[in-house]
């Protein structure tokens, strides 16, 4: 699958995962093989917007490029790799039409959180 | 720095509540000879309450949850808790005896996304398992249930409590794990009973027990760094905290009692009176707890072991005094370096039994001076 091909996924958040917010970074445990990651700011956006039935380019376009002082160009690379990059963890299911997928919390966010507005870091 | 290690230090600095035991019920189908809890049903936290504590602890930013008991499936709404744990996007972990996990509690579990179960075994032998938890047959049973969880990939980790009656078997429970694809875990620690009885702690391994156990490189690695006399404690040593019961983590029994660690018993609030957030905040005994630096101990503090034993508070609040030694860990910390703690010298001294030195050669750590105890 190419960048370009990515950009008009869908993307929606994988159930096999746990997660919270923490001083402003999404925590996320794979529940398969216990890898944990943390998402910056940015990534977290992408991660909390993810309900399978907003295309990747659309999250881009109104909860990104609306939020964070980024370019349309910049930000769309930078979601494309972090969605392949999240796929390929199994925290983020990819596809070509609206994903069906469990309902759980957009905003599973303790009272901790702090907004900012760093580049994208993606997975760390 | 460990990204687990930075995502604690992150919450220890956000007094972020990290991690929650939460005991669903403390009714049992086992009658475990050394259990500290009472079985009898005083009026647990119902499926709405336990609901709601779960969403509360989610706001307040758990992300580690490990329900235990008891035995978690005396619950009938057990997988339901689970259900709506997961759906608040906890990690999961499940402590059981796994005697009533069958395929379809195991199917729903690895359905449910937990993490890991963890499933206590005694011996590889039926006779001194089922002496110990007083249900016949209950081993057999407990090895059908991880072998079901396993079919179903799920993660099992075998926890191993050693005392007197089955230290021996030891080695037979970690083959037992191999043969079952399972991680293994030993805990040599007898807890008094939640309401102060110490008469379960009689129980527990010896001295020499404690010191095959420490020079067991298939359970602490390398002996010879395990058993190193301890480096003399810096700054961040005495400025540290001694573990992370009431700073990033807490217990909350099945009648919505707050500890600060299901092994503290120091009551600090009740989450059918009090928002969590409210008691993890302003409790005063949670408050005091994180108040106490390792320079504050009034005894530990000046101890050899200070930066490394693993003295822990709660034992030590059960021995009565929070800031005091805990008996059981000088005793491995002893037992590991064969060098005294500063409680047991303070000891000696008190019953003026004669000279003590401190630190022992290695051939003579097998056996404590008589007149420590």
């Amino acid at each position: 699958m190419t960048n370009s091909q990515i950009s008009a996924k869908y993307i929606a958040r994988s159930s096999a995962i746990a997660a919270r917010m923490l001083g402003g970074e999404m925590m996320i445990m794979s529940v398969k093989d216990s890898t944990f990651f943390t998402l910056d700011p940015v990534a977290t956006a992408i991660w909390q917007a993810a309900d399978g039935c907003t295309s990747l380019s659309e999250i881009v376009a109104t909860r990104i490029c609306t939020e964070f002082d980024v370019s349309q160009e910049t930000a769309m690379a930078d979601a494309e790799q972090l969605a392949e990059e999240l796929a390929a963890h199994g925290i983020l299911l990819i596809s070509d039409q609206p994903v069906a997928e469990r309902p759980i919390p957009s905003h599973p966010t303790s009272s901790y959180s702090i907004a900012n507005s760093q580049p994208p870091r993606g997975i760390q | 720095m460990s990204l687990m290690a930075a995502m604690n230090q992150r919450a220890l600095d956000l007094g972020v509540p990290l991690s929650v035991h939460l005991d669903v019920t403390y009714r049992c189908n086992e009658r475990c000879v050394h259990c500290y809890l009472d079985h009898d049903d005083h009026g647990e936290m119902t499926t709405a309450e336990i609901k709601n504590v779960l969403a509360q602890l989610s706001e307040a930013g758990v992300f580690f949850l490990t329900i235990s008991g008891g035995e978690v499936l005396m619950r009938r709404d057990l997988f339901e808790i689970i259900e709506y744990a997961r759906g608040l996007l906890f990690d999961v972990k499940l402590k059981t005896n796994a005697v009533m996990v069958r395929e379809a509690e195991a199917r729903r579990l690895r359905e449910l996304g937990v993490d890991q179960v963890q499933v206590s075994v005694y011996s590889h032998r039926p006779e001194v398992h089922d002496a110990i938890t007083k249900l016949p047959g209950s081993l057999r049973r407990s090895i059908e249930g991880i072998r079901f969880l396993r079919a179903q990939g799920l993660k099992v980790m075998i926890a191993n409590v050693l005392m007197a009656s089955n230290f021996s078997d030891y080695e037979g429970v970690q083959e037992l794990a191999r043969e079952l694809g399972v991680t293994y875990t030993l805990d040599p620690t007898i807890t008094p009973k939640m309401d102060g009885d110490r008469s379960i702690v009689s129980l527990g391994v010896g001295a020499p027990a404690l010191d095959r156990i420490f020079h067991d490189s298939t359970l602490v690695g390398d002996v010879e760094s395990f058993c190193a006399p301890p480096p003399a404690p810096g700054e961040d040593i005495m400025e540290g905290y001694p573990c992370s019961a009431g700073h990033t983590a807490c217990y909350i029994s099945p009648y919505g009692d707050v500890y600060p660690c299901v092994a503290f018993p120091l009551p600090s609030g009740n989450v059918r009176q009090q928002r969590f957030i409210d008691i993890w905040q302003g409790s005063p005994q949670l408050n005091e707890v994180r108040s106490i630096r390792a320079k504050d101990l009034p005894t530990c503090s000046s101890c050899a072991h200070v930066g490394t034993c693993t003295r822990c508070p709660g034992l030590a609040y059960m021995e009565g005094n929070m800031r005091g030694p805990s008996t059981a860990d000088c005793q491995k910390s002893f037992t590991r370096t064969g060098i005294a703690s500063a409680n047991m010298l303070k000891k000696a001294q008190e019953r003026s039994v004669g000279p003590l030195i401190q630190i022992q050669g290695l051939a003579d750590r097998n056996s404590m001076p008589a007149h420590i105890s």
